[in-house]
């Protein structure tokens, strides 16, 4: 028994060399990958951490200009924007995550299924996915978001229906070549039923570029939120969300009053760059044959 | 004609600089065919690259001359190269599909190289491609000027090829693999064509082959090649009657030849004595009238028509036949991954066409019929690591769990001859010949009563093939089971089967025991697949 438990250790240590070995070989994902732990860390800690709440008003302290005590300034009704922007973090993220978890889902089912069985279900799926994609995507969300109504869950669903085609037809695809591989073959031979066939030895051979499609997806779903919150849809002031933030503070830019729009504007960039990097890296990591 | 030097070819990798290429020299003759000899890795491809100026990105000529005709290749201008590539010296690929524009005519790709090379202008370029292509006898020239690739065979793809090469009278022709993956009586026929041609036009030519029996058949002298180095050249009849080189020596017996038996391709320290098989009466496996009738675009296609065969328990029954026979689709019917239309096949007395393929996965007879595919390659999940794969069927038939589980997987390890070290790697850290063993592990797991081998060997070295040829006829005593062997090389499928099956078009023509099949072939196909195949010399035995 010992000597499989050491096996499997020793594999999974594997694992984490070949992590250690991405990340080593590779600056720009090495970069990608602190930054991205960064914008974690202010997701689970950032409310416990900052100096100041970030709904407490105080009239008196309004439209400071950055500071040693106010690291980004104060707003038009003197709320800590430092604080307002770390706090936002877990909202975007979280909606982007719950974004992309949804659509990778949802897309990864639909596709599979019309990868590997085709006929009709897939000319249907594919009709479908065409006609989402032949909407302006933003307006798109926009419409869902405004039919549906202004919470943070329809935010998610709008999100994630605008992204389910780049899934469903990456992992056709991928599928699709692999329908009849010799070891699709071989796993029926070894008694696995089409379902297990598709979901434990093809579908896995997608996620490499589905990786790549995820850290992007991740950008975008944060920008998808911050800009549906920034034309007024979405999650509502006071809410601190960088979108909402960057709205707000646009009044101000004309009165001189630059740093409420330009941080969470530069955080929200940072975060949008930090996901595209991380692409290439993730790709790298979920593939076995990177491992040499 | 052509000088080559102390050559040196090595390539940047994450790992540091590879040598490909260490320091060869050679010399071609006007009028000289040279054949490179050597198996997957040894450099010989590399080395036609070198001379083109063609290598692949990181790959660059480290030392060493190669000159050609008074100019030197290597340190010739792009713009000088260019204009020797298809002028002065021209190549054929491997793969005729791979090396052809698949979106543009044939016809105007052979135009391409003509009007790049002046020797043709925009009014008679047309008359001049259908010349080439009645150079190498492809029938309606006129009408298969406006083909495109994927209208035509692999065989007519590789004349095209040709066309190209010899469209503006190149001197020197570099022929890599030129038949590599097509029929065996396909590649006689171009293989004649090639060396009719060059012989007609007076040039030289390389050809490059991992095969001895068709380098010596075509070749005025060999040269061995292994890991970037020549161990040896000389006459063809020389170099296999009495090779120098330990090298050498193992590749000539590997070479399958007629009248050999399995043992003797292993080089002589390990030919342990065979083991006997035994073949019972009774039939284990009886197909009856199987057919297999497709519904293409223009109407039906009958791939497998009506064919009635049977395999003794314990006999090993060889399916011979060139691709498109239906060979390969009746080994699917009989594995149970494809529906047939019509037709018994009986196992056991069972009649197991009668269930529908999809459901078969969770039958009762799943575990008694197996398969090792064609490419090991293909056939192995990338994402699984050697212990995975086997693990596979032994997990979902077998109901193995934890320590039986991995005891049982190194047993079979064992088995294929599998080091247990490589069992936690992935398919693309094993070799070709690793990789065979482990999906014939993973296909002996539950101990099959019949197998069927979809030409395990195409993929692979000769040394390998000889290797697992013997693995093969070893577990089969071991194990007691039955063999279809699927193949389009009868001297292989002689080697290790009782009785051939030999098909056509869908049909059986010939069938009978293997000695008397291949001594006597009484069906004119048999007699010309046999025929097609390359005769290399037999080697004298030196005591």
């Amino acid at each position: 028994m010992s000597g499989v438990l050491l096996k499997s250790i020793a594999r999974r240590s594997g694992g984490l060399d070949h992590l250690i070995y991405v990340l080593r070989a590779n600056p720009v994902t090495m970069f990608a990958f602190a930054m991205f732990a960064l914008i974690i860390l202010a997701a689970v800690f950032g409310p416990s951490l900052v100096p100041y709440d970030p709904l407490a008003t105080n009239a008196a302290n309004a439209l400071q200009s950055p500071s040693l005590a106010h690291w980004f300034g104060t707003d038009s009704v003197g709320r800590d924007v430092f604080s307002r922007v770390i706090v936002a973090t877990r909202l975007d993220l979280s909606i982007s995550v719950a974004a992309v978890a949804l659509s990778f889902v949802i897309g990864s089912v639909l596709g599979s299924v019309a990868g590997y069985w085709g006929g009709w279900l897939d000319a249907v799926l594919n009709r479908v996915l065409d006609t989402i994609m032949a909407f302006p995507l933003f307006v798109l969300a926009m419409g869902i978001v405004a039919a549906l109504g202004n919470t943070i869950e329809n935010i998610i669903y709008a999100t994630a229906i605008i992204n389910v085609p780049f899934y469903a037809r990456l992992v056709r695809a991928e599928v699709n070549i692999r329908r009849n591989a010799g070891f699709a073959q071989a796993a029926k031979l070894s008694g696995n039923s089409d379902v297990r066939v598709l979901a434990m030895h093809i579908f896995p051979n997608a996620l490499p570029p589905m990786m790549v499609q995820v850290s992007l997806n991740l950008g975008w779903a944060i920008l998808n939120a911050a800009g549906l919150s920034f034309i007024g849809l979405g999650v509502r002031p006071p809410t601190a969300e960088w979108g909402i933030m960057v709205a707000e503070g646009a009044n101000f830019i004309v009165s001189g009053e630059w740093w409420l729009a330009v941080f969470p504007g530069l955080t929200l960039m940072i975060a949008v760059f930090t996901f595209n990097l991380l692409g290439d890296g993730l790709r790298d990591i979920f593939d076995p044959r990177q491992r040499t | 004609m052509l000088n080559v030097k102390d050559l040196a070819v090595s390539f940047q990798t994450r790992r540091g600089a590879v040598d490909a290429v260490r320091g060869i020299s050679f010399e071609l003759e006007k009028g000289e065919i040279l054949g490179i000899v050597g198996e997957s890795g040894s450099g010989k491809s590399v080395t036609s690259f070198a001379l083109m100026r063609i290598l692949d990105v990181g790959g660059m000529i480290k030392a060493g001359e190669a000159v050609y005709s008074g100019i030197d290749l290597r340190r010739a201008t792009e713009k000088t190269m260019r204009d020797i590539r298809g002028r002065e010296i021209s190549m054929i690929f491997q793969n005729p599909r791979a090396a052809l524009n698949p979106i543009r005519k044939v016809g105007h790709q052979i135009e391409d190289v003509l009007r790049r090379h002046a020797k043709a202008t925009r009014q008679n370029a047309r008359d001049k491609a259908i010349e080439a292509l009645e150079a190498v006898k492809i029938r309606d020239a006129a009408a298969r000027y406006d083909a495109y690739p994927f209208e035509l065979s692999g065989g007519m793809c590789q004349r095209i090829v040709i066309a190209i090469a010899l469209a503006c009278d190149p001197r020197l022709l570099i022929a890599d693999e030129p038949t590599t993956g097509l029929d065996i009586t396909t590649q006689k026929a171009v293989m004649d064509l090639v060396i009719e041609l060059i012989r007609a036009r007076q040039m030289s030519s390389i050809l490059i082959t991992h095969d001895l029996g068709l380098a010596s058949q075509y070749c005025d002298r060999i040269m061995v090649m292994k890991d970037g180095g020549i161990v040896e050249q000389g006459d063809p009849l020389g170099l296999f009657s009495n090779p120098q080189h330990s090298y050498t020596r193992k590749l000539v017996d590997a070479t399958p030849r007629a009248g050999e038996s399995i043992r003797s391709l292993l080089p002589p320290e390990d030919r342990k004595p065979e083991l006997p098989h035994e073949i019972g009466d009774d039939a284990l496996l009886d197909v009856r009238g199987l057919t297999k009738t497709y519904q293409g675009k223009s109407g039906p296609v009958h791939a497998v028509k009506g064919i009635s065969f049977t395999v003794k328990r314990g006999q090993s029954v060889g399916l011979v036949g060139e691709s498109g026979c239906g060979k390969s689709t009746t080994a699917e019917m009989l594995v149970r991954l494809m529906d047939a239309s019509s037709g018994q096949i009986l196992f056991d007395g069972e009649d197991i066409a009668a269930m529908p393929a999809r459901a078969f996965a969770k039958n009762s007879r799943r575990g008694d019929i197996q398969m090792v595919f064609q490419d090991a390659t293909d056939s192995l999940n990338p994402r699984h690591t050697a212990r995975q794969t086997i693990a596979e069927p032994l997990q979902r038939l077998g109901h193995l769990r934890g320590q039986q589980l991995a005891v049982r997987i190194e047993e079979l390890a064992g088995l294929v001859g599998l080091p247990y070290s490589l069992l936690e790697r992935f398919p693309h850290q094993l070799s070709g010949g690793q990789k065979a063993r482990v999906g014939i592990a993973r296909a002996i797991a539950l101990e099959p009563k019949f197998l069927i081998l979809d030409e395990p060997t195409a993929a692979l070295d000769v040394s390998i093939q000889a290797v697992v040829l013997n693995l093969l006829m070893d577990l089969r005593a071991k194990l007691g089971m039955s063999y279809l062997f699927v193949s389009h090389d009868l001297h292989v499928v002689r080697l290790l089967c009782d009785h051939v099956v030999v098909m056509k078009a869908g049909e059986i023509v010939e069938q009978g025991p293997a000695l008397q099949v291949m001594s006597d072939p009484q069906d004119p196909y048999t007699k010309e697949l046999l025929s097609a195949a390359p005769k290399p010399p037999a080697r004298r035995i030196v005591a």
